[in-house]
């Protein structure tokens, strides 16, 4: 190290910002990863267009990648400490993002004037015109003619090596926060193991970024990070929701000794679920990439008839279009798991977007009266957990379970503890009891918890039909009968109902007595953790109460809620969950925080919309 | 070992009296005991419409789902379990209309299930509205002044999604469906049968120009794999190639001998002479019936299977610790 300042910090939040084929989303991971093995707790949120390549240099095209690491880190954090910035649209668009004091490093060769029309600049000096104050560091750093001349000798073409120069500006973050490089030229070899031309290249600007920080003396302070002491002892990886997902779903079919089918057809941000599982033919996963989301759920809905753990994996607008299908699993009482990686919509909206904006589709966007298990996932490593529940109660109670997760968590990413697969639950489908040989007429069902049975195809003696007409509760045969169809309402209702009775009871957490309760559910826990303690730690005594079983509510929801004077339900929506709330349990003055702008909410804004409140 | 009765539900048949369903309902049950294949082992997956209702009348496993998807329902069946035989039925609206994606995609997949396409021109379940198969001109509740739009040919539409197995039978002709359907479930492969129904209430008599007993010598031709197409109550009139178009000669007529006639080749991969086969319009040429098309392809679910067993056999990852083990990680 050189004799530069050295700051200590709980945590930093990095923004890596550049054009959408900058290399930023992979110099963001490495980071992050290099940052977890070190010991630090990372939770990661990349922001890019829809567009693969949009328009260079425009702010429509920047690709953003923000890392939190630290000790208690719950969110990818609302502002950055440090912004690398690749062109001038890269600054514009993360202007927004920056602390007080904070750092930001820009590429010097990609801010000619060109440049900056390009990103809608109309004045030669872009850090005044977009308003950054003079407590903001700023570094200008030749990234691409460092990064060329780094690969002088090696042969390479001049838009290659260009392209080099999101690992000069990586090894000159490791020299920023005392990283050493070993870790990253590992992850290296292993990113580029088959291309031994780009390894060699793109190892050696990595190091040449760092050796820069270091002869320059760059004027300013280098961080330090200490390990987490928060961790439990065990093995680590850091992880993003999609695949975690994947893996919780490979894990309960394993558990439950079922093989995995996923029936799903690409949609942004949710097709990672159908690349993790398509790459897992190893252990005899199907994946079928279908003509259409309808397609996706109707094959899933077939393996589920023949007996596999069926799932089908999609975001909002494939939800509405495979609504028809979830009601036929609703009344043919199927095991199903839907994921919906939640995007910003109506219709297309805006695809990489976070939202949270399809849960009353989920709960109730169906013909008929068609009740299944709504729940969702809080953190990208928590997916997994949520999966392998999703995929249990499906199982377990011959029931379309919908998993909500979101571009936030489906995306990002976090820390996870490698879990044993001895830790999991039990997962026991509800197949036919030998006892009705001969006699299942397919709507069997055990008459205590009301949940049908799982007859086999192949299996002799429970050869029966199935489909979408109502049926007799006793016989099976179809019934157009008024009484019968309102008893087969009564019945998939109460089924529903009853799971209640098999969900941990939720626990309060922040402050349990104080007079405020903060409500939210899914992927927004991090975020309101962090708000609620900030709260707690200026005297505003606050209670944090956190969803992610929907329908049904966990038992003791009601009981917790009416406890408080001051019931704050917080959500990126127009106050979807709080309508539901407000339609389950009466008389509770229920006060919406709401946040409509595809994007996760802040720590401080949550700290100032709960005050005002 | 299995006869009729074994496939038959104790379920009340509710289609119309007289309704070509029926004939092919029967000629199924058949069949399936002339296969010899367990009902237990036997899916029979449907959509809406009056021909999905036959799911309720099978006395093996059976999924009556919804519109139009009956295809992508018996895909995901048949890939799950791939022991299983797999059977779709589906009606002209429910197949080419709202399930035309569906059908389409099965066909250029393969997947290993046979569809019975009940084709009666007409929606019946709805009342009588014009179907995908009408002809152009047709006159129904919902065209009062005709039809304004041309029919799908689906055949051609088998043929063009990579189709490998196609057949035509007529509702009533039970000799036909003794032949074709067990053809189609011994195809590995998305096998199309396609069955002319009758709709008595709202399209009767929409084959009638070749449907009844004695017209069908002369109006259809019966097509089987290596032998000649020859028809013709005295079965003297045989097909013959004319250029590149199908020409229908007499036998001892212009110095025509049986050695002249076209031998049906359904194993070729080359479809050209299939379509013109399938497409062949009475009053112009005799309507072809039998296995038109049966090519040897590898089925989707088939080339699953291969593969999954490929990569098990050099991957080590054999179950979750395992997949675990591959993660970059770390001891805290």
């Amino acid at each position: 190290m050189n004799d530069k300042n050295e700051e200590k910090r709980d945590n930093v939040v990095i923004r890596f910002s550049g054009d959408s084929g900058d290399g930023m989303q992979l110099t963001g991971t490495l980071f992050s990863s290099l940052s977890a093995i070190l010991g630090n707790e990372i939770a990661t949120f990349p922001d890019y267009p829809a567009e693969i390549r949009a328009p260079q240099g425009t702010v429509a095209g920047v690709s953003g990648f923000q890392v939190n690491i630290g000790t208690g880190i719950k969110t990818p954090g609302d502002y950055a400490d440090v912004l690398v910035a690749m062109n001038p649209a890269a600054l514009k668009a993360h202007k927004d993002v920056l602390k007080p004091l904070s750092v930001v490093i820009y590429d010097a060769d990609s801010f000619s004037k060109k440049d900056m029309e390009k990103a809608g600049y109309t004045t030669d000096n872009p850090f005044t015109e977009i308003g950054l104050n003079d407590t903001i560091q700023i570094i200008p750093v030749p990234l691409t003619s460092l990064t060329i001349k780094s690969l002088e000798g090696f042969g390479m073409d001049m838009k290659s090596m260009t392209r080099s120069k999101n690992m000069f500006a990586l090894g000159l973050i490791c020299w920023l926060f005392n990283r050493e490089l070993d870790k990253a030229q590992h992850f290296l070899a292993n990113k580029f193991a088959k291309k031994p031309d780009l390894l060699k290249a793109n190892a050696k600007v990595l190091e040449d970024g760092f050796n820069y920080g270091y002869n320059q003396h760059l004027n300013i302070s280098t961080f330090t990070i200490d390990k987490s002491d928060r961790l439990e002892k065990g093995k680590y990886t850091i992880i993003a929701g999609n695949k975690a997902t994947a893996l919780g779903l490979i894990a309960a079919a394993e558990k439950s000794g079922l093989q995995l089918f996923l029936g799903s057809y690409p949609i942004t941000p949710a097709t990672d679920i159908l690349h993790e599982l398509a790459a897992r033919k190893d252990l005899g996963v199907k994946t079928f990439q279908a003509e259409d989301e309808i397609g996706g759920i109707c094959t899933a809905l077939g393996a589920a008839y023949a007996g596999s753990l069926a799932v089908t994996s999609t975001s909002g607008p494939g939800l509405a279009l495979k609504s028809e299908a979830l009601g036929l699993a609703v009344i043919a009482e199927l095991p199903l798991v839907l994921i919906d990686v939640m995007r910003g919509g109506p219709s297309t909206g805006l695809p990489t977007k976070t939202e949270q904006t399809d849960l009353l589709q989920a709960l109730y966007g169906r013909n008929g009266e068609s009740p299944l298990v709504v729940m969702a996932a809080s953190s990208p490593d928590d997916c997994f957990y949520y999966a392998y529940m999703a995929a249990k109660i499906a199982l377990e109670n011959l029931t379309p379970v919908i998993l909500l997760t979101d571009a936030f968590i489906g995306n990002g990413s976090s820390l996870w503890k490698l879990p044993k697969m001895s830790e999991l639950p039990d997962i026991k489908p509800n197949y036919a009891p030998e006892s009705l040989k001969d006699s299942f007429n397919g709507l069997s069902r055990d008459q205590q918890t009301k949940i049908r049975y799982w007859g086999i195809p192949a299996t002799e003696g429970f050869e029966h039909r199935i489909g979408g007409l109502e049926r007799n509760y006793n016989t099976g045969v179809i019934s157009t009968d008024g009484k019968n169809h309102a008893k087969m309402i009564e019945t998939r209702e109460f089924k529903v109902q009853n799971i209640a009775n098999q969900l941990p009871l939720m626990e309060v957490q922040g402050d349990a007595s104080a007079d405020t309760l903060v409500i939210g559910w899914g992927s927004t826990r991090g975020h309101l953790q962090s708000a609620v303690s900030k709260l707690n730690k200026k005297g505003i005594k606050t209670a944090h109460l956190h969803f992610n079983y929907i329908n049904p509510l966990p038992k003791n929801a009601e009981e917790i809620i009416r406890k408080y004077k001051k019931v704050i339900v917080c959500e990126l929506n127009s106050g979807q969950f709080v309508s539901y709330l407000r339609s389950k349990i009466f008389g509770v003055n229920f006060l919406p925080i709401n946040k409509i702008e595809a994007q996760p909410f802040s720590v401080e804004e949550l700290v100032e919309e709960i005050e005002k409140l | 070992m299995y006869t009729n009765k074994d496939f038959k539900s104790n379920v009340a048949v509710r289609w119309c009296p007289g309704c070509g369903d029926h004939a092919v309902l029967a000629s199924l049950h058949k069949s399936l005991a002339d296969i010899g294949v367990a009902p237990k082992d036997i899916v029979m997956v449907s959509g809406i419409g009056c021909s999905s209702r036959l799911t309720y009348y099978m006395n093996t496993y059976g999924f009556h789902s919804i519109h139009g998807r009956g295809a992508v329902i018996a895909s995901g069946v048949k890939v799950a379990n791939p022991k299983l035989s797999v059977w779709q039925t589906t009606g002209d609206g429910d197949c080419l209309a709202i399930g035309g994606n569906h059908f389409i995609h099965s066909v250029r997949r393969n997947v290993d299930i046979n569809v019975l396409l009940f084709n009666n021109r007409i929606y019946g379940l709805t009342k009588g509205q014009y179907s995908p198969t009408s002809p152009k001109g047709f006159v129904t509740k919902s065209s009062p002044y005709g039809t304004v739009e041309k029919a799908f040919e689906p055949a051609a539409l088998t043929f063009g999604a990579g189709g490998t197995f196609y057949a035509r039978m007529l509702d009533v002709d039970f000799e036909v469906a003794k032949m074709v359907l067990p053809a189609a479930h011994n195809h590995k492969g998305t096998s199309v049968v396609e069955c002319l129904v009758n709709c008595v209430i709202f399209n009767n008599g929409t084959h009638s120009a070749i449907s009844s007993k004695e017209d069908r010598a002369e109006k259809t031709i019966f097509l089987e794999h290596g032998k000649p197409m020859i028809f013709g109550a005295n079965r003297d009139k045989g097909l013959v190639l004319n250029g590149f178009d199908l020409k229908v000669v007499t036998i001892g007529e212009n110095g025509i001998t049986e050695k002249d006639i076209l031998i049906h080749n359904a194993k070729t991969p080359d479809y050209t002479l299939h379509l013109k086969l399938a497409t062949m319009r009475y009053p112009d040429m005799p309507v072809a019936m039998g296995v038109i098309r049966n090519v040897e392809e590898e089925s989707y679910e088939t080339a699953l299977e291969n593969q999954i067993d490929e990569i098990k056999s050099k991957s080590k990852v054999k179950n979750f610790e395992q997949l675990l083990d591959t993660l970059e990680q770390w001891e805290m």
